[in-house]
């Protein structure tokens, strides 16, 4: 997975990157089966390595396929990249170790979830009962905020997406011809 | 892609079990892994592969534009309607027991609406944005 | 057997924060480096991807098996990092929607998607 972060850094061809990014996805999806978060591997897979290539595929076909080369210098990026990597790991000595059942996160209503969830909705998928029920709220504000997503993507490239609109620099379409638009 | 028999024989193969996938995913999520993100996003990977291969204009006539904007926003109406339904039954807003008889039984059904809810725009809106992207023309 | 030098415990404990940390300033380096915009945006993912990743291995218990209730296990892994996940990509890749088609607008205005030439413009204009 590393390697292919650093490959997506290098490389300026912006196909192979997308693509690249793909399989980044992919990679990520086969972790989170080993991690036995199969919820999260499936939304993953499905969602990252499938939908999301496929969108910035379709912007590459309308803008460009190649990068340019900065003119900007490159070590300042680098000096604060480096900064802050260290500034966290720093912060990780203090966290708990990786697979630790008694670890703070794990201890604070879990062991409702996993106890009682089983009588209390009486479904066997943990992650559904409290996808769907405990945090209800919450699933309900992701889906509003897909929805949102969904109408800004409309009102940004929808229908009529040539007619003028206030910010842009110059009209596509003269004024006269605004009203066949 | 026209000239590409290869792709338009097993797409078409294809796309019905997708879809079917997609439905098993939405309806079984609730004992393996899967639920409503899931399915949608299956779901509208077989409509975009349609678009893909067959072209946008065709797809369209399958998922017209209306249907998709309707959907879009009929998810969202489910899910919020569930939890008004809770509300007009006694409970409190998201509160599934006293959808039915049991309180159990109360929480399958509310789980299985709002879980539907979730696919919808979750569907919808996955076809909706990459319709918009492919239907440039520059 | 004695080591030469003394690792401490907490080193193989740890490396999981420290692959999430790699992988995060690789993605934030594209994004305060590169001046293309769909090259912050696959940065932006990356970084993500990095996010998630750091969740999900907090939630991993050893031993545990995923969270499917059967009368077989007795160990789960912690579900609730699962649901913020699983939602959280979901909204990433509308959200990563959202911005291409920004990009695409830019374009649109400006003619070009390399942040410096926008800039260039931008400059000429006042």
């Amino acid at each position: 997975m590393a390697a292919t972060a650093f490959a997506i850094i290098r490389l300026r061809n912006l196909f192979a990157v997308v693509m690249l990014s793909g399989i980044f996805s992919l990679l990520a999806a086969s972790l989170y089966v080993l991690l036995s978060a199969v919820d999260v591997a499936f939304t993953e897979a499905a969602v990252g390595a499938g939908i999301s290539t496929l969108l910035m595929l379709a912007t590459l076909a309308i803008t460009s396929e190649y990068e340019k080369k900065s003119e900007r210098s490159n070590w300042l990026p680098k000096v604060i990249v480096f900064v802050t990597g260290g500034v966290l790991i720093y912060g990780t000595l203090d966290m708990p170790l990786y697979g630790a059942a008694d670890a703070p996160a794990n201890l604070h209503l879990i062991p409702r979830f996993i106890l009682e969830s089983g009588t209390e909705i009486g479904i066997p998928n943990i992650v559904t009962s409290v996808l769907a029920s405990y945090r209800g709220y919450d699933t309900l504000g992701e889906t509003v905020v897909i929805f949102t997503a969904a109408i800004g993507v409309l009102v940004l490239l929808g229908r009529g997406h040539n007619r003028w609109r206030p910010g842009m620099r110059k009209p596509v379409v003269p004024e006269d011809r605004e009203e066949e638009v | 892609m026209n000239d590409h028999s290869i792709l338009r024989v097993v797409s078409k193969i294809m796309i019905p079990f997708i879809l079917l996938f997609a439905l098993y995913v939405q309806f079984h999520g609730e004992f393996g892994p899967g639920g409503g993100f899931q399915a949608g996003v299956i779901f509208a990977s077989a409509f975009i592969l349609y678009g893909l291969i067959f072209g946008i204009e065709n797809a369209r006539k399958v998922l017209p534009a209306n249907a998709t904007r309707i959907l879009l926003a009929l998810g969202v109406i489910l899910y919020a309607g569930v939890g008004v339904a809770g509300i007009f039954l006694g409970g409190n807003y998201l509160d599934y027991n006293v959808l039915a008889a049991t309180a159990t039984g109360g929480q399958h059904l509310g789980i299985f609406l709002v879980e539907f809810g979730v696919g919808t725009t979750v569907a919808t809106t996955m076809v909706t944005i990459f319709f918009v992207f492919a239907g440039q023309d520059f | 057997m004695e080591l030469p030098i003394e690792i401490p415990m907490e080193i193989p404990g740890l490396l999981n924060y420290w692959i999430v940390i790699v992988l995060m300033m690789a993605g934030f380096y594209v994004v305060i480096s590169h001046g293309n915009l769909v090259k912050k945006m696959v940065g932006l993912s990356v970084f993500q991807v990095a996010v998630f990743v750091l969740y999900i291995s907090m939630s991993k218990i050893d031993g545990g098996s995923a969270p499917i209730l059967d009368d077989a296990i007795k160990q789960y892994s912690n579900p609730l990092p699962h649901v913020l996940i699983l939602t959280a990509i979901v909204v990433g890749v509308a959200t990563t929607a959202l911005g291409l088609a920004l990009i695409v607008r830019v374009r649109d205005a400006y003619g070009t998607i390399e942040e410096d030439e926008i800039l260039e413009q931008e400059r000429n204009d006042t």
